[in-house]
């Protein structure tokens, strides 16, 4: 019989395993190693470099979690930019939202976009929507040319180890900064307080953000296939409040259907343990 | 001849494959007697640094693979003969001065000359002529050597011995390499030629022309640099009319008996890999270099300069794979924006000057660090640009060259207050970084506006270094009789 299982380290001395059916895909692109299996309990899943990026089982929670939480603060967002987001999931939750005008979605590496059209239409539908414009490109030069454009920007990047590194630095969030309206907000991906690789990562993130925009807030969500399974976002803007100016009521006026996200656990999500909490304010 | 070979790569193969028992130093035995430093380093690293022995070859006195790697280097550069160097470029540099010039004779050199130029004038007691550099003063740059200057100068010391030429500059400023090669040796005088950072020029495609191409007698070239040798590892080549066997007994003086292979073995690779595959290394150079000083020059306010300052003399080339970006425009000196790419950004970049910023691009760089560095440039536009007025500007001070440096700093001395040091001879350098040029050397008269300049570059936070006075409040002077 066979006894196919995936393993991830977490650290290196934490492992993480999910019994697999088959190997789907498997390619080294120009930026990365992309592969694609299929497992009995968590459905298809994308690594990349061999780091889980997404199952079909828990993606809802993380593309959830990342896009409604700025759009019930601001449910009037028109323009968004999304920087990574490859397989598609961030842009289904967008589409969701009829006020939106437009969506630009810059991923690096154009296989990746390809290979989820192929393997994980359940987050690649995403990309039909007409409002969406897909940019191959590297984000942060794509950013740095844009001025005062956008109401949303959502970086969903991998880990600052692969191709993502330049996500997580100081002249990428400044130009974030500037790319923003006034009320703008930012969204990223902000890796994990548990494992200390993952704390170091998280920490470094919140003293470059804190150190470019004066209002700086992060939350939480727990996703299985995570390191650790504790995973938390940033919420960055120029002044605008996560919880104080979200507009609930307004956002459930829109009747959107979502299996984690509700405007009740949205102000939950920023109510911290206190160990995080402990870490973000070495640099507050 | 074989430019896939590397001999001494080669040899010390072989000789690990031997597993000869070592009863000789380095006492660490292959690593094995200091393992902190084996674990640092790696085992693979220790197991070659091992001292000279018949299957190595010996750098005082090369024979067999040491000899035939320099022979096949030599050919790469088109050289009549090269020498593998263990004491960085300044070494090579002090080889090329001492084997050309003796104590009393004439050199001719540029004012911005490094300082193991002027130290090899300490060590062998020549006596510099200078010629001021042409400066380009909208980027506040030293350029290249002009015609006229050149001709003038020699006319007036026909007794002369050498010329010194920098080409390319830090910059990328190249000279009239080949007119002034002639003009010199019309009148017997020996060209030699500083071209620390101008290895690529000999692999690369369309570069400025080589000091080997355009006939000089001598050339120091820092492997190092664009050539990814291990640091502290350099060339010097030398062309048909050089006696090469005087040349290693000037180099044995004061070179090492125990040249390290570590450093050899880099220059014999790292010359395989230049002659095979220069010219797709620096075509790829050339190409970052040009897209970061497009998307540059796109922000705004810096301007990353290139070969638009080509004036047919003092610039008659430019290197394209240097990244030079003049900051004037942004009220920043360069010294400060380089400050802000290492604390703000996490970008360490390879020097500011009073006005500009030097990236270092080679083979190693990655596209998303490009990007990075463009970046952060264009953030520290939008959040420091400032009021350009009161900017300092960088000069040069004409020298007034009152002995040999050696003289000078051999002789009975004192030390003097800054100020108490007008009209006196100074025994010792002050070098100001930036610009890195000496303010001062041995054997020159201090003037009120030295000292003036001294005062100014320490208020603006300029590094001075060279005297024994650490914070420079006194230069020893010559003693009165």
């Amino acid at each position: 019989m066979d006894d196919l299982w995936y393993s991830e380290y977490h650290t290196p001395n934490v492992r993480f395993s999910i019994k697999v059916i088959n190997q789907l895909h498997c390619e080294q692109s120009n930026y990365q190693k992309i592969s694609v299996f299929d497992s009995f309990e968590y459905g298809r899943f994308l690594t990349l470099d061999g780091v889980m990026m997404l199952t079909e089982r828990d993606e809802f929670i993380y593309h959830e979690m990342i896009t409604h939480v700025p759009m019930a603060v601001n449910p009037d967002i028109k323009n968004v930019l999304v920087i990574g987001a490859g397989d598609g999931g961030v842009a289904r939750e967008l589409s969701k939202y009829k006020n939106i005008e437009h969506v630009d979605i810059v991923e690096i590496d154009e296989r990746v976009v390809e290979v989820c059209k192929e393997y994980l239409p359940q987050t690649a539908c995403g990309f039909e929507d007409e409002r969406i414009t897909l940019h191959y490109k590297d984000g942060l030069k794509f950013i740095r040319h844009v001025e005062n454009k956008y109401d949303l920007i959502i970086v969903d990047s991998t880990d600052p180890s692969g191709p993502g590194e330049v996500l997580f630095t100081k002249e990428f969030y400044g130009n974030c900064h500037k790319a923003l309206t006034e009320n703008g907000i930012m969204v990223n991906q902000h890796e994990s307080p548990f494992y200390k690789e993952d704390a170091k990562a998280m920490k470094d993130a919140h003293r470059r953000i804190v150190g470019v925009f004066p209002m700086c807030k992060v939350y939480q969500a727990h996703i299985p296939t995570y390191p650790s399974g504790h995973w938390l976002f940033g919420f960055a803007s120029k002044g605008v409040h996560p919880i104080k100016d979200m507009q609930a009521e307004k956002w459930n006026e829109l009747g959107l259907k979502t299996k984690y996200y509700n405007t009740n656990l949205h102000i939950g999500a920023f109510y911290l343990p206190n160990y995080v909490e402990e870490m973000l304010k070495e640099y507050e | 001849m074989d430019q896939t070979k590397a001999p001494i790569l080669e040899a010390l193969e072989r000789m690990k494959y031997d597993r000869l028992v070592p009863f000789d130093v380095p006492g660490h035995k292959h690593g094995k007697g200091n393992k902190e430093l084996t674990e640092f380093l790696g085992e693979k690293c220790l197991s070659v640094d091992v001292n000279s022995m018949k299957p190595l070859d010996n750098l005082c006195h090369p024979v067999s693979v040491i000899k035939e790697a320099e022979d096949i280097a030599a050919e790469a550069f088109g050289a009549a003969h090269a020498f593998f160097m263990v004491g960085g470029t300044t070494s090579s540099v002090q080889a090329m001065i001492l084997s050309s010039v003796k104590s009393g004779d004439k050199i001719i050199l540029p004012r911005n000359v490094h300082q193991s130029v002027i130290n090899s004038l300490v060590l062998c007691g020549a006596v510099p002529v200078y010629i001021n550099p042409q400066t380009n003063e909208r980027l506040g740059i030293a350029l290249g050597m002009s015609i006229l200057d050149v001709k003038r100068t020699i006319a007036e010391n026909t007794d002369a011995k050498a010329i010194l030429v920098n080409n390319p500059t830090y910059y990328g400023i190249c000279s009239d390499l080949k007119q002034i090669t002639e003009i010199a040796h019309k009148q017997g005088i020996r060209v030699l030629v500083d071209e620390a950072h101008g290895t690529h020029f000999y692999f690369g495609k369309d570069m400025p022309i080589s000091a080997m191409t355009a006939g000089a007698d001598m050339a120091a070239v820092s492997m190092h640099k664009s050539g990814g040798s291990l640091t502290q590892s350099s060339m010097l080549l030398c062309g048909k009319k050089i006696n090469e066997n005087y040349v290693r007994q000037i180099i044995n003086l004061t070179q090492t008996t125990s040249g390290s292979y570590l450093l050899l073995s880099s220059l014999d690779i790292s010359r395989r890999n230049l002659a095979l595959k220069g010219v797709e290394i620096f075509e790829k150079v050339k190409n970052f270099s040009q897209y970061a000083r497009d998307e540059i020059n796109a922000i705004g306010d810096y301007y990353a300069y290139s070969k638009e300052l080509i004036n047919g003399d003092s610039v008659f080339d430019f290197d394209t794979t240097k990244l030079s970006v003049n900051t004037l425009e942004l009220g920043l000196a360069g010294i400060e924006v380089y400050d802000l790419l290492r604390d703000e950004y996490g970008i360490q970049i390879e020097f500011g000057d009073l006005e500009n910023i030097l990236a270092y691009i080679s083979v190693g760089d990655k596209t998303k660090n490009v990007e990075r560095l463009i970046s952060a440039l264009g953030e520290i536009k939008r959040l420091y640009k400032k009021d350009k007025s009161g900017m300092l500007e960088s000069e040069y001070i004409n020298p007034i060259v009152e002995m040999s440096p050696q003289k000078a700093f051999y002789s009975n001395k004192e030390s003097r207050q800054l100020d108490k040091c007008v009209g006196e001879i100074s025994a010792e350098f002050v070098m100001c970084y930036p610009p890195g040029i000496p303010v001062l050397a041995p054997g020159e008269l201090i003037t009120n506006e030295i000292i003036d300049y001294i005062k100014y570059a320490r208020e603006k936070g300029c590094m001075l270094t060279g005297p024994q006075s650490m914070d420079i409040s006194h230069i020893n002077v010559l003693k009165g009789e």
